[in-house]
């Protein structure tokens, strides 16, 4: 979806400022917000894809007046009141006020790092062949999807050149609208800066983007 | 220190410090309330949230990467490995799993510097650089590098020799970006540990460079 969080290219949010590695958090309630959407991702209740479509679902001025783990909280919020596991009013009363169902998986003290150390792989075995070569010219295809995507705005409609092939992953958009895995091929797409903002870039710019043969069209 | 903070989380905007002499702010309450229910209902077990949050405070962080780039300077093999695998050859020094499932290593040349950005949300190595520092998740950030990424540099006090060209890579799938930046001069038949101070996390974003011998010893690393 064309929501805030497609940020790459905007203007006008200022500098950057840098920091130290410690602290890793910068507010007590950070480390809670943190943990409990890990622990909550472990549920199995919904994917990654689904929760990154929570967080950028958020409308647009709320999402860039918010910080990361601000965006993250809202998400949750989203996650749970759509499978009906919290109610917005629970949140508000500070209490549960009712008996919901139970979740699918609760993870445990002890399997924190097993699950850690596990992660989410997405590559899975192909049941098609690559459709693009490396080297191939491709055009990035031009889309305005209101779901889930992961081609960013900047490189729609751009040319570039297949430079890796990366495997079959499982497909962001289908994943987070709950259509299944589906799982196509991943390529890394090269683009020259200068293509894609003109002669206001460097020359010596060039951009690589991880693009799903969805995204893609032969040139 | 507000500015370690991104935008809206000064907490004036959140209109705290009025909840019945509280002096939470509105989103202090919430995460608070949002914990307890979620306890209550039985979904998350607090001793696991503890450990989260302990794991990513303590134990995993950019000290993981820096070993992995002094050991890729220091022995070809290695090197040879993280080019070709790197998921397997990041996975040898037991640094694995969550957002480091599938791991890339760019490294850094004479001929090209290059820079790591997720623009659409947070997406970064966590086995190796633990967890994103606030900047990398910010717009200001997110929104620049990918169109002036010599703007940015700047704005991390680093300038690029004339001749090296930039390349960002955007982290818009599950694969993760690793930099492995230049080694400094003078760090002939350095040992691995000593080499690893020299690796700051953001030369493995490629927001900076490695130190040189004499800014570690002046930074006390």
């Amino acid at each position: 979806m064309n929501g805030a969080q497609d940020l790459g290219g905007m203007m006008g949010f200022g500098p950057i400022t840098p920091e130290p590695v410690k602290p890793v958090f910068h507010a007590p309630w950070e480390k809670r917000a943190f943990a409990i959407t890990l622990a909550m991702g472990a549920t199995g209740e919904w994917n990654i894809d689904m929760s990154r479509f929570a967080r950028e679902s958020m409308p647009p001025e709320r999402y860039l007046a918010s910080s990361y783990y601000e965006i993250w909280l809202a998400g949750l919020e989203t996650l749970l009141a759509e499978r009906d596991l919290v109610r917005p009013e629970e949140i508000a009363a500070g209490h549960s006020l009712r008996q919901s169902r139970p979740v699918k998986r609760v993870l445990a003290a002890d399997q924190v790092d097993a699950a850690l150390a596990k992660g989410g792989p997405v590559d899975r075995p192909a049941s098609a062949p690559a459709r693009f070569s490396i080297g191939d010219k491709v055009r990035a295809k031009i889309m305005h999807p209101e779901g889930h995507t992961r081609i960013p705005r900047y490189c729609r409609g751009q040319t570039g050149i297949i430079e890796t092939i990366h495997g079959c992953h499982v497909f962001p958009d289908d994943s987070a609208a709950g259509r299944g895995e589906n799982p196509t091929w991943l390529y890394g797409v090269a683009f020259d800066g200068r293509a894609i903002w003109g002669a206001d870039a460097a020359e010596d710019l060039s951009l690589r983007i991880d693009l799903w043969e969805p995204y893609l069209d032969p040139l | 220190m507000a500015h370690d903070h991104g935008p809206g989380q000064d907490g004036e905007s959140h209109a705290g410090h009025s909840h019945e002499g509280s002096h939470l702010s509105e989103t202090e309450l919430r995460v608070r309330a949002l914990e307890s229910i979620l306890i209550e209902k039985g979904y998350v077990d607090p001793q696991a949230l503890d450990r989260f949050i302990e794991t990513y405070e303590t134990k995993v962080g950019p000290h993981n990467g820096a070993h992995v780039v002094a050991k890729a300077w220091r022995e070809p093999d290695f090197r040879d490995w993280l080019r070709r695998d790197a998921t397997a050859a990041i996975h040898a020094l037991g640094y694995i799993g969550r957002q480091g499932e599938h791991m890339v290593a760019v490294e850094n040349t004479p001929e090209q510097h290059n820079m790591i950005v997720c623009t659409l949300c947070s997406c970064y190595p966590w086995p190796v650089l633990g967890l994103p520092p606030v900047w990398y998740k910010s717009a200001p950030y997110r929104a620049k590098v990918v169109r002036d990424p010599h703007g940015v540099l700047a704005d991390f006090g680093v300038t690029l020799p004339e001749k090296t060209r930039i390349r960002v890579w955007d982290s818009t799938a599950e694969v993760r970006y690793l930099v492995v930046p230049m080694r400094p001069a003078g760090t002939e038949g350095w040992s691995e540990q000593e080499l690893a101070r020299l690796v700051t996390r953001d030369s493995m974003i490629g927001t900076g460079l490695a130190l040189s011998p004499q800014q570690a010893a002046e930074t006390g690393r």
